[in-house]
């Protein structure tokens, strides 16, 4: 499969990358870790006429941890960094579950996070995560940087906020307050395959209380979904049974799956009840998983 | 040289320049002028003759296309050529001299880890990412590592134990 002709640019700086992709008004792409766009061109889904290839900019892959605790990945960081990563390892365990299971161990070294959550799939896992997370997109643009948090980011399926000449250049995981706990679950039919369903549960505690929740759901609706009720009902209280399973059934109402050949809309609900579950009894009982 | 798309007869596009990409494929370097549409898949097979990278299901799932860029593994159907330029890309073909055998590819042949070998660079290639990374690994450390390529002969099993052999062969060879 050939994709359809285009102009290619590797820009060496931000800015001009920028005034590439105004001067392209609106028939330009941000080309970064390239797995979803690139498959995309060849399937001729996509048909751009010029492609901004970031891949040159200096200083975009890194992912760092500030003093008060915010998490920056770059646009450049790689789904293999983020796999690898001990600051995620020892800090951040739903984006440290999530970075294992994205696509194949091969697309993980070139895929970004930054570029899956503009992809906006809605069976996309970054996304799922950084909206359990409450996190928000650095965009530059001609007219200066902006900060767009993830739920106006991903408008849509396959759609995102960036105006036309705007670049990502970094998603941000605001500083948690308390103690971090949660997990991401999927359940795919092979690896590479998308998620038939996955489950983002990010929480906050102080001591055995709930502080923040959040809670975001893969692949069973037309977006990523933010099961907001969901969270809410963890908040101010101890993981108990019924507390884990209130949450649960609000995540599994929530869902907006659809009947496919991945699986019935009642068994994908029934997945993310499973899920949420299975992540929030962890948080729970630690020790129980352990032996 | 030029690596256009003779083999789809489209004619050269007027207002897209080609561009000219010089890439160190098996430690020699190469220079081709291609259309940025071009796969690097498609360079290294149609451009540059270096057929042992195979296009299976281009639609970037089964991994026979892998190929080494900068030494990590990735597939080669995935990306573009023009986004090789500068870059270094092992194929199959630089794994060994013509008159001889990398361990990873004797491991293939000892303990028959291939059927009809489409997927065979590409399983190798992801071999030697891993044991470049990790020279000493377990059998679900090899599992892990492959489960972005496909083998349709359901031969995983063979795969598996010809990558383990190959790490104690590539092991016994640094320790001697």
């Amino acid at each position: 499969m050939y994709p359809s002709r285009f102009r290619y640019e590797a820009p060496r700086s931000i800015d001009e990358a920028v005034a590439l992709l105004h001067q392209g008004a609106g028939e330009a792409k941000v080309l970064a870790g390239g797995q979803s766009l690139v498959p995309l061109l060849k399937l001729r889904f996509a048909a751009p006429e010029l492609l901004v290839d970031i891949n040159s900019l200096p200083g975009l892959d890194y992912h760092r941890v500030d003093a008060d605790g915010t998490i920056r990945v770059g646009a450049l960081c790689r789904h293999a960094d983020l796999e690898r990563s001990t600051i995620l390892a020892t800090r951040q365990p739903t984006m440290a579950a999530a970075a294992r299971v994205i696509a194949d161990p091969i697309v993980r070294n070139r895929g970004t996070l930054v570029g899956s959550l503009c992809h906006a799939d809605p069976q996309g896992d970054w996304a799922s995560v950084v909206t359990a997370l409450g996190g928000y997109v650095t965009a530059q643009g001609s007219s200066g940087r902006r900060n767009i948090p993830i739920a106006q980011f991903v408008t849509g399926p396959f759609q995102n906020a960036l105006a036309h000449d705007e670049v990502a250049v970094e998603a941000v995981i605001p500083a948690p307050k308390g103690t971090v706990a949660g997990g991401y679950l999927k359940l795919e039919r092979r690896v590479g395959d998308f998620a038939t369903a996955g489950a983002a549960v990010a929480l906050e505690m102080s001591g055995a209380v709930v502080t923040r929740a959040g809670i975001a759901l893969t692949g069973v609706g037309g977006s990523t979904i933010d099961a907001a009720d969901a969270a809410h009902a963890l908040v101010g209280g101890p993981l108990t049974a019924d507390s884990i399973g209130r949450a649960a059934d609000l995540a599994a109402q929530a869902a907006q799956p659809r009947t496919d050949h991945r699986g019935s809309a009642d068994y994908k609900r029934h997945i993310v009840r499973t899920f949420v579950e299975r992540i929030l009894t962890r948080v729970a009982q630690p020790t129980e998983r352990a032996a | 040289m030029s690596s256009l798309f003779e083999e789809i007869r489209e004619p050269v596009a007027s207002d897209v320049p080609v561009r000219r990409v010089s890439i160190t494929v098996n430690g020699e370097k190469r220079t081709a002028d291609v259309e940025p549409r071009l796969l690097l898949a498609h360079l290294l097979r149609q451009g540059l003759g270096l057929t042992g990278t195979h296009t299976g299901c281009d639609t970037s799932n089964c991994g026979a296309c892998t190929v080494l860029f900068d030494g990590k593994a990735i597939k080669s159907c995935t990306m573009l050529a023009v986004q090789a330029d500068g870059h270094e890309v092992t194929t199959v073909e630089g794994l060994a001299g013509p008159s001889e055998l990398h361990p990873i590819q004797e491991g293939f042949k000892d303990e028959h880890g291939l059927q009809c070998g489409f997927c065979t660079p590409g399983m190798m290639l992801a071999a030697k990412a891993l044991l470049d990374e990790n020279p000493d690994p377990t059998e679900d450390e090899v599992r892990w590592a492959l489960s972005g390529n496909l083998c349709r002969c359901t031969g995983y099993q063979n795969i598996v134990k010809s990558v383990l052999w190959a790490a104690q062969k590539l092991q016994s060879q640094s320790a001697s």
